[in-house]
């Protein structure tokens, strides 16, 4: 298969809480990346990634070690992050020799030719005397023996896990032709205890799971997290003042605060893909509909009038339209709507309910909840056809898009105990896994590529 | 004040009501909400609940408080309107009490949605209580969707018993 590569991956990364850097150890300036021609499916794809090598084994600030201990832990990263998607056959550092620094650019392709790779990942961590380490990540087709890109990164010493991400980025990107997703992060909710004294907090994580963070206490209910598209603030819903209302959180200083004074309850806010908009829903008198407010304060819009429960809404990617549910049909359905609120439109004529409905990043999909009997995650395309079921379970809800618009995660819920937890699944849905949460998770919302 | 011709009007439509207004004990706690004389408030057998408490709302309503929908529905059908008018009773009776009505769902529907569903029963519950007379000031409602179920079954019997709306004072 041949496939015109980006002039230059490194270039394509966003550049600016991680400082890009050449990544070879011999000072060669970033080359420019000529067309290589893949002959692998991406489906095949048996990977190498050995321990990243290093220059010297010295001490880091990270979590991880030494910069030897931190060149394992890296390849073992990208190795979870590349098995966990289905797409590839990763064989990780565990089970594979260590290259030296001098096999970095120059790999023994014969030897990983015996060991079955077809490709081949590998790298190096170099310790810089501020205390950052700089990683350098190189991909190489085993088959043709030529190296197919490359990209590197000078990380703080906390977020060495954003370096390996990005590699894996690099290559998933580089092999699938899709855009790259594992350097993103996920907010949900955290439940404990019995069915009917369920503990709700709002936590945090990395999209693998790691660098997790609780970020309220329990004490009042949480539910429904919503990431700001700058990763500086979260919206969800809490009981605090003993009603639903909306909260801000402020992820730089740890203090929230409610979205908008009201006597009415409050549910479902969201955030315009540029972050300049916020949904949220509003009972008046039992009366739900959707509205509208600028982020940065300002009157607010009301999108809907009808009768009934109007709630949610996910904007499209250039922020044009909102997929939303209504049950103005006596059941809850799908629709969209100009932004501006006018047009409204049913599209979803499925049989059963159709509710959460989000918009894919890509705008290709929309994901939902389809309720007829069981509870399933489904997509269709913007215009309510082709459905297609992702999951088949008891209750499935709540989809939420990896960044590249490929991957969905939504919450299961198990039938009697009520316990949760939080899934994903790919657009085939063949590749079906639960994330690892310390604790049961449901509600999680996916954020865009970090900055 | 616990006179009045509406709650005549409610007995009258046949609640079956416990009106039996036992001698509460001599010795009682202090009225929280400066209610009638404890004389008018039936008790429950022994150690009957502080006349206007939320306890005695409770013993006196018998089940009375917490009121059942259909999957998805919010009516208010006549069971549910005989379960109103009792509460509309009392509280005709202990006029400076507030309440709140908690909504509630099933486990079998969507979290938002189901916020949403509960706030609307809540106040459908509400708007009736208002239509039999009791000042809509002294009624606040809040939505539990299905987060707080009190059936931890997954099955009909369960979910029937969760899609409610529940009454409670509040001093």
């Amino acid at each position: 298969m041949k496939k015109l590569i980006p002039f230059l991956i490194a270039a394509a990364m966003p550049a600016s809480a991680l400082l890009a850097q050449d990544a070879a150890p011999q000072p060669t300036a970033a080359e420019v990346e000529e067309d290589v021609v893949g002959t692998l499916d991406a489906n095949d794809a048996r990977i190498a990634i050995p321990a990243f090598a290093t220059n010297a084994d010295v001490p880091t600030q990270t979590s991880a070690g030494s910069t030897s201990t931190l060149g394992f832990q890296i390849a073992n990263v990208i190795f979870g992050d590349l098995r966990n998607n289905g797409l590839f056959k990763p064989t990780g550092p565990s089970a594979l020799p260590r290259p030296a620094l001098s096999q970095v650019q120059a790999p023994d392709y014969g030897g990983w030719r015996g060991r079955g790779a077809d490709m081949l990942v590998q790298g190096y961590v170099r310790a810089e005397a501020g205390g950052n380490v700089t990683v350098g990540c190189y991909l190489y087709d085993v088959a043709l023996g030529q190296q197919t890109a490359k990209a590197g990164w000078t990380v703080p010493p906390g977020e060495w896990r954003r370096a390996a991400h990005k590699c894996a980025d690099m290559v998933y990107s580089r092999l699938s032709g899709e855009n790259p997703f594992f350097d993103s992060r996920v907010a949900y909710i955290a439940e404990t205890g019995p069915k009917n004294r369920r503990m709700k907090r709002l936590a945090i994580m990395d999209s693998d799971g790691a660098n997790h963070r609780y970020l309220t206490t329990g004490q009042a209910t949480a539910l429904t997290p919503r990431y700001a598209p700058d990763y500086k603030s979260i919206l969800y819903l809490s009981y605090y003042n003993g009603q639903p209302r909306i909260y801000i959180y402020d992820l730089t200083t740890d203090k929230q605060r409610l979205l908008l004074q009201s006597s009415n309850p409050l549910f479902a806010p969201r955030w315009s893909p540029d972050g300049k908009w916020i949904l949220y829903s509003m009972a008046i008198g039992g009366n739900t509909d959707i509205y509208k407010m600028p982020s940065a304060g300002g009157a607010a819009i009301k999108l809907t009038d009808a009768p009934g429960i109007d709630i949610g809404g996910s904007f499209s990617p250039d922020g044009n339209r909102i997929v939303f549910e209504s049950d103005r049909s006596g059941s809850q359905q799908v629709y969209v709507m100009n932004a501006d609120g006018s047009g409204q439109k049913r599209i979803s004529f499925f049989g059963g309910r159709a509710a959460t409905p989000e918009w894919s990043p890509r705008g290709d999909q929309i994901a939902f909840t389809h309720i007829a009997g069981n509870f399933r995650i489904a997509v269709m395309d913007p215009g309510g056809g082709n459905l297609r079921y992702l999951t088949d379970s008891w209750q499935d809800e709540a989809p939420t898009w990896a960044p590249n618009g490929r991957v969905i995660q939504f919450f299961r819920t198990t039938r009697g105990s009520g316990k949760t937890g939080v899934w994903q699944v790919d657009l085939t849905g063949k590749n079906e896994r639960k994330l690892e949460t310390p604790v049961d998770g449901s509600d999680p919302a996916w954020g865009p590529l970090r900055p | 004040m616990n006179t009045r011709l509406t709650l005549s009007l409610l007995l009258a439509v046949g609640l079956g009501l416990s009106a039996c207004a036992k001698k509460a004990p001599e010795v009682l706690p202090p009225d929280p909400g400066g209610t009638p004389a404890a004389t008018e408030s039936a008790g429950g057998d022994t150690g009957a609940p502080t006349p206007g408490s939320q306890a005695d709302f409770v013993a006196q309503m018998m089940g009375q408080d917490t009121i059942y929908f259909d999957t998805d529905r919010y009516n208010i059908d006549a069971t549910d309107q005989q379960a109103l008018a009792m509460q509309a009773q009392w509280l005709m009776k202990y006029p400076a009490k507030r309440i709140t009505i908690e909504g509630h769902a099933d486990e079998r529907g969507t979290r938002e949605y189901n916020l949403a569903l509960g706030e609307r029963r809540a106040n459908a519950a509400k708007n009736y209580l208002v239509s039999l007379g009791i000042e809509p000031g002294r009624i606040s409602t809040v939505s539990y969707g299905k987060e707080r179920p009190v059936a931890l079954g997954s099955d009909e019997a369960s979910w029937q018993r969760n899609r409610r709306a529940v009454t409670i004072t509040v001093d």
